[in-house]
């Protein structure tokens, strides 16, 4: 077997849908009917969820540290608070992917920003993109409604059928269903030779170039869509809480959003959902212990994190699901998380 | 006429104020390459060291901005040693997470500590007020922060470029390797710095309640504008950062003062226009690592 056909066996491999995935969605599914009290976390879960994965696209994929994501997430946010507010959109999916656009041009237009330079002027580009937003959406309180945000938004059926409930149960599945069909998309992109190529430009940029990589508009391509990503996570948010404030734009969430990747670990995808309900659980938690100073808690995660090193962490969480299916399995480990960052 | 000068005279003194808090993260980001956003935090504990001396203890202000600055030193050295040194190798990404984690640590740590409302130090009657010269209206407080960032600007070119520990530092971020074969410990010149660049933005910290408020959130509202400094102003020299400094002060009050709706927006406009026109900073080298 020559050494080409092996890498595209190899990629196909990893492309191929695991039993443990199906499972995986299934659990998620299933956790919809089982909590039905439970509903308005668990949207909130799903728009963290995919609000991550747009987070892992650039930063577990392509290797961009970006530490001002929330830009995205607000202008989604913003946009569809103003579309469902004056009725310019009043279908919630298509006032959702107008919104997704809305950012993503934005993304588009802050890629060529983004790719010049080095790690730092990155996090700097991004960090005061996000602060810059921020400040436009407080001078123009007339139209974002400031400090106060916008209210009174409300919002119509989904597909003129289905209305949005108190319980949040439509809410819930909408979600769901949106953070599904974004998976399979993102799942497609990093598993076709589009995302390998990404994967290579983050390991060794020169090299990539060397071996024929467009990598300037490699990165632009996968930020624009991060950035869609992003905007769809902020727009669902509006949506579901019918709410849109300055916070949406807080570094705050952009540092939180990090957190969560982390925790969840980068360069699979499911990263995103597994580290958001974490992130969820290990918030509540604190928040109940220290109803004011859960953020300490939270800062401490992330430093002990950091110390012991996430690659190690990563191994010690697998462990013990590796040691299983080599046992029932008879085969080399089967969940790894791919880890090289930056 | 005078108003222009009022408010450059605030600008250079609120950039002066940046330089002494930002100078500490020029040496750790520029020099060391390491990312620091929690620079701000120790900023905020000098202060804080300084409100509770002079406020619960009545120590005289003056007495306790040196205690300011030795107590955010010890407070860096000690985690320097301890954790900062571990993560030199790592990836800017492991940096920033790890900094972002303990800027939060600091903001709640201080809130829980001291009350999440914003605290001023209780200043002498010398430091009060406001006299002209010429017309123009002279803040004494300023003009002493304009007095005391002058003479430690002055200061630390001078031991940088004359003292033996300055060329120590020099050779260290130029080349480790090189500087320690020349029998140079390297880890312990970066350590000093490290601690001497926190003890600055303490007392940096310390000077700062009376001009730009001191709560909790300070780490977080200020990190900005100390990255805004180190990375405009390159890090090849002390100059840089200072000349980066005065501007962004000079900017940001007369920004305030003649288009107080665009808020921060000239700043940030201003930032990422100098980024992507000289990714290296305005005054930086032309490679960074």
């Amino acid at each position: 077997m020559s050494a080409s056909s092996d890498v595209g066996y190899h990629a196909q491999r990893q492309a191929r849908w695991h039993y443990g995935e199906i499972a995986f969605w299934l659990i998620v599914l299933a956790c919809g009917f089982a909590f039905p009290n439970r509903y308005l976390i668990m949207t909130d879960i799903l728009r963290l969820a995919l609000f991550t994965m747009s987070l892992d696209l650039i930063l577990g994929y392509a290797g961009i540290v970006s530490l001002g994501h929330a830009a995205f997430f607000g202008v989604g946010a913003y946009a569809a608070g103003l579309l469902a507010l004056h009725g310019i959109v009043n279908e919630p999916t298509l006032a959702l992917i107008v919104a997704g656009l809305a950012a993503m041009v934005l993304g588009f237009a802050t890629s060529f920003l983004v790719i010049r330079g080095v790690d730092l002027t990155r996090l700097m580009v991004t960090l005061g993109i996000a602060l810059l937003l921020e400040a436009l959406a407080e001078r123009f309180s007339n139209i974002t409604g400031g400090t106060d945000g916008l209210q009174g938004i409300e919002m119509q059926p989904i597909f003129g059928v289905i209305p949005f409930d108190m319980f949040g149960k439509a809410g819930f599945f909408y979600s769901l269903t949106v953070l599904f069909l974004l998976f399979l998309f993102a799942r497609r992109v990093v598993h076709s030779p589009f995302g390998l190529s990404l994967r290579a430009i983050k390991n060794n940029p020169l090299r990539a170039a060397a071996i024929g990589i467009p990598v300037n508009r490699r990165l632009i391509a996968i930020y624009t869509l991060a950035a869609f990503y992003a905007g769809i996570a902020g727009a669902l948010f509006t949506q579901t809480t019918a709410i849109a404030s300055l916070d949406v734009f807080a570094f705050e969430r952009s540092a939180d959003l990090m957190l969560v990747l982390v925790i969840g670990g980068t360069g699979y995808l499911y990263g995103g959902l597994i580290g958001a309900v974490v992130f969820r659980m290990l918030q509540e938690l604190f928040s109940t212990i220290t109803p004011q100073y859960w953020q300490f808690w939270i800062g401490l995660v992330l430093v002990v994190i950091v110390l012991i090193g996430r690659q190690r962490l990563h191994r010690w969480v697998l462990y013990v699901p590796n040691l299983i299916i080599k046992q029932v399995a008879g085969r080399k480990a089967v969940v790894a998380v791919p880890e090289s960052d930056a | 006429m005078t108003a222009i000068l009022t408010n450059l005279f605030d600008g250079v003194a609120y950039g002066m104020l940046l330089f002494v808090l930002a100078c500490g993260l020029a040496v750790t980001l520029g020099l060391m390459n390491f990312v620091n956003l929690a620079h701000g935090a120790f900023a905020m504990a000098g202060g804080y060291v300084c409100m509770v001396l002079v406020n619960r203890m009545g120590w005289p202000f003056f007495a306790a901005l040196p205690l300011a600055f030795v107590s955010a030193a010890a407070i860096g050295i000690v985690l320097e040693r301890t954790l900062y040194r571990h993560l030199y190798a790592r990836s800017h990404l492991d940096q920033v997470l790890f900094t972002i984690g303990l800027t939060f640590m600091s903001v709640a740590a201080v809130d829980y500590i001291q009350g999440s409302s914003r605290v001023f130090i209780n200043l002498p009657a010398a430091l009060q007020g406001q006299f002209d010269l010429f017309g123009v209206g002279i803040g004494r407080y300023r003009l002493m922060i304009i007095v005391i960032c002058g003479l430690l600007t002055i200061a630390l070119q001078m031991v940088l470029a004359k003292t033996r520990f300055g060329s120590r530092l020099r050779a260290a971020v130029d080349d480790p390797r090189a500087a320690s074969g020349l029998g140079i410990n390297v880890p312990q010149v970066f350590a000093f710095t490290f601690a001497f660049g926190c003890g600055l933005a303490g007392l940096g910290g310390a000077l700062s309640a009376e001009i730009l408020g001191l709560d909790p959130y300070f780490p977080l509202k200020f990190m900005i504008y100390f990255l805004i400094v180190v990375t405009v102003g390159g890090s090849s020299s002390i100059t840089g950062p200072f000349l980066a400094s005065l501007l962004l002060g000079i900017g940001d009050v007369a920004g305030k003062y003649y288009v107080p709706k665009m808020g921060p927006f000239v700043i940030y406009t201003m930032m990422i226009v100098i980024l992507i026109w000289r990714p290296n900073g305005l005054f930086g080298r032309t490679a960074a690592r």
